[in-house]
This record gives C-alpha cells, structure tokens and sequence, in this order.
C-alpha cells in the first residue's frame, strides 16, 4: 500500500461493535472482517481513505474497547496506538469516534477519555438505522455545541448512508483541530493529577501527558507508569498521597474517573436524545424463548448439533470431489513421466498428494466459518457464552471456549482460528491449547480400520461402537486436566473479568457472512498450506531415498510367478523398507515397542506426524497390498490380521494384539500429528513456544497413555 | 441491602456499592453501572450462573461469584415487580 502524500493518519476509535470495521470499510473499499460479536477485530488494520476532496489519509481499524484503563492486551493496543507508543507509528491527527446511536451515554464515557489526550475528535452515531427504527431521535447540533464544536455526524455504515459526511467531518477536524469539551476535574481531583504529574516528570525526565497522568493516577495496572519509565519506588509514595487526596474529597480513587465522565455526559445529553413510541424490545422475547431454564439449553444442543453435524455431513461431498479430483490429476500425470520414475512419484506422491491433503480440509473451514458467521452475526455466539460459561469456567475456560473446542471435533485449524473471539488472553491460549486434543475427523479413519479389522470381528459391533465413541472421549478426558493445569499453574497471567455484552439480535448480513468464511479460508490456505506442503515434500522424500534398483531385482528373482501387481507392490514395501525413513522406522522401534508397535507400524506413526490420516496409506505400503488403500479395504484387513512377529520374545504371536490395537488408538488419539495445526498455533499464540509446548506435550503424553494401555490390556488377555 | 446475586429474576435494584478496586467492578463502571443506578436482575444462565443484568439500556452477563460484591438496594423508589416466588 502506498502511503497517502499528506502522511496524516486518522483512527477508528469505540466501543466493542459499534461498526468500526464496517465504516473503516466503507471509507477505505478495503474488506475487513465485521461480526455481530464484541472483540471481533483483534489487532490494527489500515487503509487508504479519500475525504471527499481529494485529499487522503491514512485510515486505521482498532479494536473495540470501553474504557482507557487498560485491563486487556486489545485495550493496550488501542492506547499505545492512541499516543503514539507503536514503534514506527505516528500520533494519530485525528480520532474518529464511533458511537452506537442507541446507547449514547456508555459510548461517550470513551469519547470523553479520549478527549483528554486533546486530539481533532469526529463523533460519528452510527446504527443510526436501529435508532430511527427504535423512534430515536437525536439532535445531532445540539450534541455537537454541548461537545465544544465537534462535528457529529450520523451514519448508517452497513447500508453505506452518511458515509460521505463522515468524510467531510474529519477533513474539518484536521482542519479546524476540533476539539472535544474535556470534563472539569474538581479541584481536589485536579491538583492531585497535577501532583502526579509534576513528580513523575521530575523523576523521569520526561514530558507528563494530561493524559497519562490520568492513567497514572486512576489505574490499578502499572503499563503506564512502566512505559515511562517510572519505578514502583519512585512512584509509591507520591500515587499514595495523591490518591489519598482524592478519596478525602469523598471520592474512591479508583471510581473516580467513571463517576466524574458520566456526570459530565449526563448533563451534556440532557434533552439529546428523545425517545419516541416505536420501542424495539424484540431481543428481550427471543432470550425469554433462547435462554429459557429448559427450552434454551434444548434448543442450544439442537442448534450446535444441527450445525455442527451439517459440517461433516455438507462438507462430505465436496471433500469426495476433491480427492477424486486429485485422484483423477494424478492419473493423468503420472503416465506422462514414465520415463523418469523420480519425478512421477514426487509429483504424484509428493507435490499433488501434499496439495491434496490440506485441500481436503477446505469444505468444512469454510462451512465451520460460515455458520461461526451466522451465529456471530446474529448475536447468538454471545447466548451460546452465558448458557455454556458454568461448565468451562470452573477448569479456567470460559463460555466463550465452548465453540472452539466442539469444532475441533471437526477439524482443528478453523477451531484455532476461531479462538480468536476469547477476549482473555490465558482463556484463549489454554482453548487454544486443549483444542488439538478434540478427537478431529483425521482421527476418524484410523479408528474406523482398527474397529472394523479388530474389535469388529473378535467381539461384535456393539463393542465396536463402544470403542469409537469410546476414542472420541480420549482427547477429551485429557482435556479437561490440561486446562485446569495449565490456566491454575502454568499461565501466570490475571484472570480478566467475564463480563460479556448480549448485543441486540439481529439478521445476519449474507454479504458479511460470507466474506468472513472467504478470508479465513484465504488465510488458511497461504499460512497453513505452505508448511503441509514443505512437510508432505520432505517425507516424501525420506521415504523414497535411497532408491537402488538391485532391490527391484531381488524381488522379482524371488517371486517369479507372480502377477505384476504383486510384485509391483511388494516391491513399494521392499523400497520402503530400505529408505531413510524405513531405516529410521527400524532404529527407533524399540522405542515404540513397549506400545507394541513393529517397525512398519513405526513407520506408519513417523509418516503420520505431518497428517495422521497417512497412517492407513502407510500400511496399505508397508504391508504391501499397494498404495490405494483405504480404511475399509479388505486385503490391508486381512494383511494386518495375518502379521505376526518374526522375531524376539513375541515371535509366533499377532503383530495386531487387542492391546497394540487399543494402544495404536489411544496414541492417535492423543498425539500431536498434524503439521497445519502446530503452524496454525504457532500463528496464533505469536510464536513457536506454545506450538512446540503442545506437540511436546502431546506426544509425550500419547506414548505414556499407550504405553500403559498395551502393558495393562496384555496382562489381562 | 442484598448482594445482587440474590435478586431474582425480574426483580429491581438501586446499585448501593461496588468495590472499586476489582477489575471485574471497574469494568462495570466503565459500562456506566455507578452507585445510584437502578438494575434489574434478567435472568440467571440455565445452569445458574452466570447472570443478565440490564442497566443504562444494555444487557451485560457476569459471573455468580463476580456479582456478590455488587450490593443493591431493592428500594421503595425502585419500580419492582412482583418476583415468582421461589
Ligand atoms: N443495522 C446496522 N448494523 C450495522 C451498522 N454498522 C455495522 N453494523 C453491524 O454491527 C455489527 C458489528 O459491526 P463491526 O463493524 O464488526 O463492529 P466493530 O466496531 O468493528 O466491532 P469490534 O471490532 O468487535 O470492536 C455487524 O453485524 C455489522 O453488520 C449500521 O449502520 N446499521
Ligand atoms: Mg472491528
């Protein structure tokens, strides 16, 4: 983006929800993501935006906040953003102020905060639809006298009404500098701030704001004393005395700043606002019918499973079409390198299997985030909080957890994605953390091959069911001690208030809706793909070298009746088990043996720590009954139930006991194998501690818990 | 003088005092609920907790545990309406 020739930069300044992004959407024509859930935008966002004549400034999409006391990360972005505290980022020249029309008073209290740090102000009411529709009428004149000037002007973003008076409104804040009415501090208030002041720039050399003193003086968290540099025991002695000043004027220093802004604001929108007779209260009806004692919790399961059921269920046919399509791509390229065997596999193998394997996810991401989209948009995401809230609070989760982990039970990357709505930071790094333990649908086939080759055939599809449901509450049970662990021992963080706004409910926009699940597909695919595509590339690799061509002899001398197709696939089997990762396989056996798995199941758990659907291909090779095969295949069935072991103590005995068949679950239950989610965490917890944490962490804990399941099942069969 | 995770459901109260220096009550504040404003209990979550409140014209979800520092007044001048009876 080229930097406007004015170099002026202006800032979308409010309350959680108010259409910040939208209106930054409708000035830039950049595409933001909007949602009817409060926290929706998570870090700044910037744009080119013309004001009407000619000129063009530098427009920026900040978080929603409701008050400059920073109690969140998100709020201290908007602060450092706000005073200019960003490394390599200016003051801003102006504040666009953006106020939900039907709630004056709470959106003002921010404005009159931001007044203080003596910025140009726009206030722009925007939702003006919703008020007028709720016989509001605001006399917009009136406000902007009572604020000292400002302009203020109304707006509809989302219909793109008043968007060209926004325009026009900060071309005349920069112009003219307008100025928002700041409150009167009683005398009391006023020198203590001045006190503050005086003491921290004597103590640190530097230029004390109005407005950080404010901070200094009325917040409990110290990130502005620590930015400028003003230590604890310079600063103890003069923010006692000053914040005894203040509380012998009757006030509770730490309630003083709210108790000053409101009165001040009551008395500016005296007779502002008038309200008329088409009251809205439609919200209040649906939550007696949604939050019902008893219908509401029916009608919450009945919501969840519909949606969540549709995404495996909608997301089945495209994800077909999509492995057929790379199917089919294969087949036609593949006989086009006959002549260089190399280059076929590592396109077919390598490069077209690897696309093919994160392309496969794209169905459900965007069906996951299309009805994430349409419960946010709607306002039930924040329903879906209060109602679920009681059972996550209690491990350190909060309601806002809920989502998250019920999509991991599709796939993990969007859920992480989708973590991003959970305000508390130790909240959302612990969802983020237990969320690769949902049993995610890559799970699936491995279970279905062991059930219906094992636990099928020797006890009955009734155990089978039992122990596929049985594999889906693995993850879980592990779950729920982890976050407890983590957000009581580990996270040292304070906790942040659940304090969670019902907003109004409202149709979801289609156009917003489908948007969002187009970018966050759009991410997935440039983030998560490029490093399932550098994984699924470097263990093709390492399967496929060293390749000697005395190995294909040896097979054919040995089996020289067999059909093509026989030897075509033990030969895979016989080059797998002489390639580096073959190799490999074998030397670190003996670490997967007290779980009872031989070198080729070894194999097959190497291979699948970039995807651990692989498994099932792995075994189709390396009990060679060739490449194709899938988790109902019959012959890769009868292959497995056949292995027994050559050598050792367990010679004689089957390779696939009930113990190393239960074991084997258990350990994808609970193992790290997916690349796309170690980067996908990586990317949202800012860095790769937490992602190595987990893959650490998880596979750890999967080998002790098949460990202990094989060495106890083996006993007792 | 109640704690106003002891209203119930439908009931009104004038908020009497909070606790300032909790972040949970500065929070609060910032949504415009000072000592003198008048609340109503809306619901509790159907697992009883958290609660909805409604003050200033916005309903706002908190905890059980965050809301029992929160005393109220269900005052005479508080219009209230007659609670169900437990
Ligand atoms: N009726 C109506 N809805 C609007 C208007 N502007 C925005 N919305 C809706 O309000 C909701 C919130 O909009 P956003 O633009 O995401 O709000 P935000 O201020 O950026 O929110 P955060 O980033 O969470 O702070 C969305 O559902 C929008 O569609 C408007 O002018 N009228
Ligand atoms: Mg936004």
């Amino acid at each position: 983006m080229s930097t406007p020739e004015a170099g002026l930069l202006v800032a979308l300044v409010g309350n959680p929800n108010t259409g910040k992004s939208t209106l930054f959407n409708a000035l830039t024509g950049l595409r933001q993501r909007v949602g009817n859930y409060p926290g929706v935008t998570v870090a700044r966002k910037s744009g080119t935006c013309d004001l009407g004549d000619g000129q063009k400034v530098e427009l920026v999409d900040l978080p929603g906040l409701y008050s400059l006391a920073a109690a969140s990360p998100d709020e201290q972005v908007v602060i450092d953003a706000l005073s200019g505290n960003i490394a390599g980022d200016r003051r801003p020249d102006a504040v666009v102020l953006v106020v939900d029309s039907t709630n004056l008073l709470r959106n003002l209290f921010l404005a009159s905060q931001v007044a203080e740090l003596g910025r140009p102000v726009v206030i722009v009411l925007n939702q003006a639809d919703v008020a007028k529709k709720q016989g509001l009428r605001i006399d917009t004149e009136l406000l902007s006298r009572r604020l000292g000037g400002v302009p203020v002007v109304l707006s509809s973003a989302w219909k793109g009404e008043g968007i060209l008076d926004v325009r026009r409104a900060i071309a005349l804040a920069i112009a003219q500098q307008t100025q928002l009415k700041r409150v009167a501090w009683p005398t009391n208030i006023a020198a203590a701030l001045a006190d503050v002041a005086a003491a921290a720039a004597a103590d640190t050399g530097k230029q004390i704001s109005e407005a950080d003193a404010q901070r200094l003086l009325f917040d409990t968290n110290p990130s502005t004393a620590d930015r400028l540099g003003w230590t604890i025991a310079q600063r103890e002695k003069t923010l006692r005395s000053a914040r005894d000043r203040v509380r012998n004027s009757g006030y509770n220093p730490m309630a003083a700043e709210p108790l000053v802004h409101y009165a001040h604001l009551r008395i500016i929108l005296e007779g502002v606002a008038i309200e008329g007779l088409g009251k809205a209260g439609r919200s209040a009806a649906v939550d007696r019918l949604l939050l019902h004692r008893i219908l509401g919790p029916v009608l919450f399961l009945g919501i969840m499973l519909g949606f969540f059921g549709s995404v495996f269920w909608l997301a089945k046919f495209p994800m077909e079409w999509i492995q057929s399509g790379v199917d089919w791509t294969k087949t036609i390229v593949a006989p086009l390198l006959d002549a260089y065997p190399m280059l076929q596999s590592l396109l077919a193998d390598g490069i077209i299997g690897g696309v093919g394997a994160f392309l496969v996810f794209l169905p459900q991401i965007l069906i996951l985030f299309l009805f994430i989209g349409i419960l946010e948009d709607s306002g039930y995401m924040a329903r879906a909080a209060f109602i679920m809230d009681r059972l996550f609070s209690w491990c350190g989760l909060n309601g806002k957890s809920f989502v998250p982990l019920l999509s991991g039970f599709a796939c993990a990357i969007p859920s992480l994605l989708s973590t991003r709505t959970i305000e508390d930071p130790k909240a959302r790094l612990a969802t983020a953390f237990v969320v690769p333990f949902m049993s995610c649908s890559a799970r699936f086939p491995v279970y279905a091959l062991m059930c219906a080759a094992f636990i099928g055939p020797l006890y009955g599809a009734g155990w089978q069911s039992v122990v596929m449901i049985g594999m889906h509450c693995v993850g879980l049970l592990f779950a729920v001690p982890t976050a407890f662990v983590l957000t009581r021992l580990v996270l040292k963080a304070k906790p942040q208030p659940f304090v969670l706004e019902l907003p109004r409910y409202q149709m979801p926009k289609p156009r917003d809706v489908i948007w969002r699940m187009w970018q966050n597909a759009a991410e997935f695919v440039s983030k998560a793909g490029t490093v399932i595509f550098a994984i699924t590339i470097i263990v093709w690799a390492l399967s496929y070298f060293p390749r000697e061509a005395s190995v294909a002899d040896r097979i054919k001398a040995a089996n020289p009746a067999a059909s093509e197709e026989v030897v075509k696939a033990k030969l895979q089997a016989a080059y797998v088990e002489q390639s580096y990762m073959g190799r490999f396989g074998k030397a670190v056996q003996p670490i997967f043996d007290p779980l009872g798995f031989d070198w080729k199941i070894t194999v097959g758990v190497l291979a699948s720590f970039p995807a651990r659907e692989v498994i099932v291909s792995t075994l189709g090779v390396t009990y060679s009954v060739g490449e194709g095969a899938e988790a109902d295949s019959r012959q890769l069935r009868k292959a497995m139930q056949d292995a027994k072991w050559s050598e050792g103590p367990r010679a004689g005995t089957p390779i696939f006991s009930l113990a190393a068949v239960l074991a084997l679950m258990v350990f994808f239950a609970l193992c790290s194998q997916c690349g796309p989610t170690i980067a996908t965490l990586a990317q949202e917890t800012g860095g790769w501690k937490w992602a190595a944490g987990s893959f650490v962490y998880m596979t750890a804990l999967a080998w002790v818990a098949g460990t202990a399941v094989y060495q106890v099942v083996i006993r007792l069969t | 003088m109640t704690p106003l995770s002891q209203l119930l459901p439908g009931q009104f109260g004038k908020l009497a005092s909070l606790n300032p220096e909790r972040g949970v009550d500065q929070r609060l504040m910032a949504l415009g609920l000072l000592p003198g404003m008048v609340l109503k209990l809306i619901r509790r979550a159907p697992l009883g907790d958290p609660l909805a409140i409604e003050f200033g014209g916005q309903v706002v979800s908190l905890r059980l545990a965050e809301a029992e520092n929160l005393i109220v007044d269900v005052a005479a001048d508080c219009p209230i309406q007659r609670p169900r009876q437990p």
